[in-house]
């Protein structure tokens, strides 16, 4: 028998993990002597208020899509995958260099073409970690972590030698106007619904949400997805249905690492148009969150990364507005990787018991 | 080619320094993983003791008080790491994680609501920093050091000259291998990493032996965070801790999550650090110049090949990761 209804389960345990989250969060502020109340307004308002505030967020969510259902898709074999900063970081040289040296005729094919390379870029660094789990068993965690501080020095010589820019700026050249992605105002405008001209939401959106779909038929109606969740469920069970280990972790992290490296067709092509030191800037990190917070469903994980790009925004402009340093976007994030992940049974525990008292009442009547 | 010149004395004394948080951090990482509780957030407890200990050093002017703060915020977090991995049987890998993203969010908050400098701490002076200790006879001034003779340079910046806690953590080397092979706590924490199932059916109680190491974890990181900003720098900087808790988790691998083992190892990376920031004593030993970049890759790329398990098979603790659910 089952202790909770399913929709306690997806609804009303992340729900409380997250108000815990808020709380905290609103005592930390209350500690650096600043109103919770009055930054919760700044933040909303900082999100969604206009619709450049708005363009902004979705460019957030856009980001956090990506990281969001890589670490979700590695989840799923179990493998937990802290490198999706790194294989972002590295997806973005590939759209770079993508972007650089292949003359495009046409943006849709230039998102085509960066895309792809986008993602095998982000796939092979994930591979390594995913190759040296698979076969010598070394520890995924540590090692994708490993490879993020190995992407930053390998970026920083790039970014300052090979492929910089004149000019004093560690960056590449600015990339052809062929490339240029539309903005969600050209998009919706092509609808004719009026939306921010100056905002860096793009096209990269709608690629987002075609990946989310992708990615749940890929999990829930596939052999390999299957295959994958089986192995992630009991990897003895797996071993005698036949599935073979090497194959699932490889297949996973290849393809979370090119989820990851996809990423770049919106803060490198879509936004910045050229390859920036640090482009990432953390949505590999903050996908963890969006994914347990989603409870690694695609579905979920838009909601979290719609919440998560809020939560960004928000800051920038509490940052702007109340001197609330940034990181207090790490902090919330950090409480709700603790609440939604770590300490999931002390929220549901108590839950648990609720239902239960329910369902004996109601027995006895 | 002057391959001598990789065993510059400079280097050597770098090691040493660089080397003490990594050790102590692995030692606080063996406790916690013998114990069959994985901890990835020593990153975190270090960051937030570096804080703690600068922040309150600078407040009172006495860095004891400051590494008595420094260790309790470590501890704190140690606890939160028990209560999810230990109490709610949650994800230890999660928990670690998320410790790791909190100190580095509330550590650049507090600073900048305490002192408003940008996220850091002023300036330590005085004695709000861990004086180096000079031996009977040592020479202090870098000039007299280049003239002296090598035996004399040896005793004069390798051996003299470090902080209290440096010559402390190489004590706590022996000090833990005798907790952990020489006495009856020790046999019951490499046992409840082992086999949690067999000391519970002796009596003795899981949960609280696994609190203990998580403990002793905390009061050992936060020493070495405690380090890294009254020690070696003078005050805390955003994200000093710099991957270092990460590094200190593959020595501990690399040291097959043994004491001894665990110096040499982090001997090794702390090796590999002095010799990051000192490009031009590799370029002499080697005769030719390497890109900086290379060599601040080179501990995490070292760190994965010895994950890779090309320098023998590391059997980790058979119960680690896993919480204990007692039989009922």
């Amino acid at each position: 028998m089952q202790k909770i209804p399913n929709w306690a389960d997806v609804v009303l345990v992340p729900l409380i993990s997250l108000l815990l989250a808020a709380i905290i969060s609103a005592i930390v502020l209350l500690i650096i002597g600043q109103n919770p109340i009055e930054a919760l307004g700044i933040l909303i308002s900082g999100a969604l208020g206009t619709s450049t505030n708005l363009s902004y967020t979705l460019y957030y969510t856009t980001n956090f899509i990506f990281t969001g259902l890589a670490v979700a898709v590695a989840y799923h074999a179990r493998l937990f995958n802290i490198g999706a900063e790194g294989q972002a970081y590295v997806g973005g040289l590939g759209a770079a260099l993508a972007c650089l040296y292949v003359p495009w005729p046409h943006w849709t094919i230039a998102l085509i073409g960066a895309g792809a390379t986008a993602a095998i870029f982000g796939a092979a660094w994930a591979a390594i970690p995913a190759y040296l789990q698979a076969k010598r068993g070394s520890h995924i965690v540590i090692t994708t972590i490993m490879f993020n501080y190995i992407s930053y020095p390998l970026l920083n010589y790039l970014l300052n030698g090979p492929i910089k820019a004149e000019g004093m700026e560690a960056a590449t050249p600015s990339f052809a106007s062929n490339t240029h992605l539309p903005n969600l105002s050209e998009v919706l405008g092509f609808f004719g619904i009026e939306f921010a001209r100056t905002g860096p939401a793009n096209v990269a959106l709608i690629v987002a949400l075609i990946a989310c779909v992708g990615v749940w038929a890929l999990i829930w109606r596939t052999k390999l997805g299957y295959e994958t969740r089986a192995y992630g469920e009991s990897e003895p069970a797996a071993k005698y249905a036949g599935i073979n280990p090497t194959k699932i972790i490889m297949v996973a992290m290849l393809i979370s690492g090119g989820l990851a490296g996809m990423m770049a067709i919106n803060n490198v092509m879509g936004e910045a148009e050229r390859l920036v030191l640090n482009a990432v800037e953390g949505a590999g990190f903050i996908g963890i969150a969006v994914a347990l917070m989603g409870r690694n469903h695609p579905f979920g994980i838009l909601l979290a990364a719609l919440l998560f790009g809020a939560l960004y925004q928000g800051g920038a402009e509490l940052s702007a507005e109340m001197r609330i340093p940034r990181e207090m976007v790490t902090v919330i994030q950090a409480l709700v990787i603790l609440f939604t992940g770590a300490l999931d049974n002390m929220v549901r525990m108590p839950i648990e018991k609720i239902f239960l008292m329910i369902r004996n009442n109601k027995e006895a009547n | 080619m002057d391959l001598l010149a990789l065993f510059d004395i400079a280097v050597l004394d770098g090691t040493v320094r660089l080397a003490v948080p990594l050790l102590l951090a692995c030692l606080a990482g063996l406790f916690s993983e013998r114990a069959g509780v994985f901890d990835i957030g020593l990153e975190g407890k270090m960051l937030i003791s570096a804080f703690f200990a600068a922040a309150v050093s600078f407040e009172t002017g006495n860095v004891w008080i400051g590494l008595f703060a420094g260790i309790a915020s470590s501890v704190v977090l140690s606890l939160l790491h028990g209560l999810a991995s230990i109490t709610f049987r949650g994800n230890q890998l999660i928990s670690g994680v998320a410790i790791n993203f909190f100190a580095s969010g509330i550590t650049v908050i507090a600073a900048q609501a305490w002192f408003g400098q940008g996220g850091r701490t002023p300036s330590l002076t005085g004695g709000a920093r861990f004086d180096p200790i000079v031996f009977p006879g040592a020479l202090t001034k870098i000039r007299d050091i280049m003239k002296a003779d090598w035996g004399m340079k040896v005793y004069s910046e390798l051996l003299s000259g470090h902080t209290i806690i440096a010559y402390a953590a190489l004590l706590i080397v022996p000090l833990v291998w005798w907790l952990l092979y020489r006495t009856r706590f020790g046999l019951r924490l490499r046992a409840v990493g082992e086999n949690p199932g067999a000391v519970d059916t002796a009596g003795i109680s899981v949960q609280r032996m696994r609190y203990s190491a998580v403990i002793i974890c905390g009061v050992l990181t936060g020493i070495a965070g405690a380090y890294l900003s009254t020690g070696i720098q003078a005050g805390f900087v955003r994200e000093m801790t710099a991957g270092r808790g990460y590094i200190a988790l593959a020595a501990l691998i690399f040291a097959k999550w043994r004491p001894w083992y665990a110096l040499g190892a982090t001997l090794l990376f702390g090796y590999l650090q002095a010799l990051a920031i000192r490009p031009d004593i590799l370029e002499r030993a080697i005769g030719f110049k390497v890109q900086t970049q290379v060599l601040d890759a080179l501990p995490y790329v070292l760190t994965v090949i010895v994950l890779a398990g090309f320098v023998g098979k590391a059997i980790p603790p058979r119960a680690g990761g896993e919480a204990y659910v007692k039989e009922r």
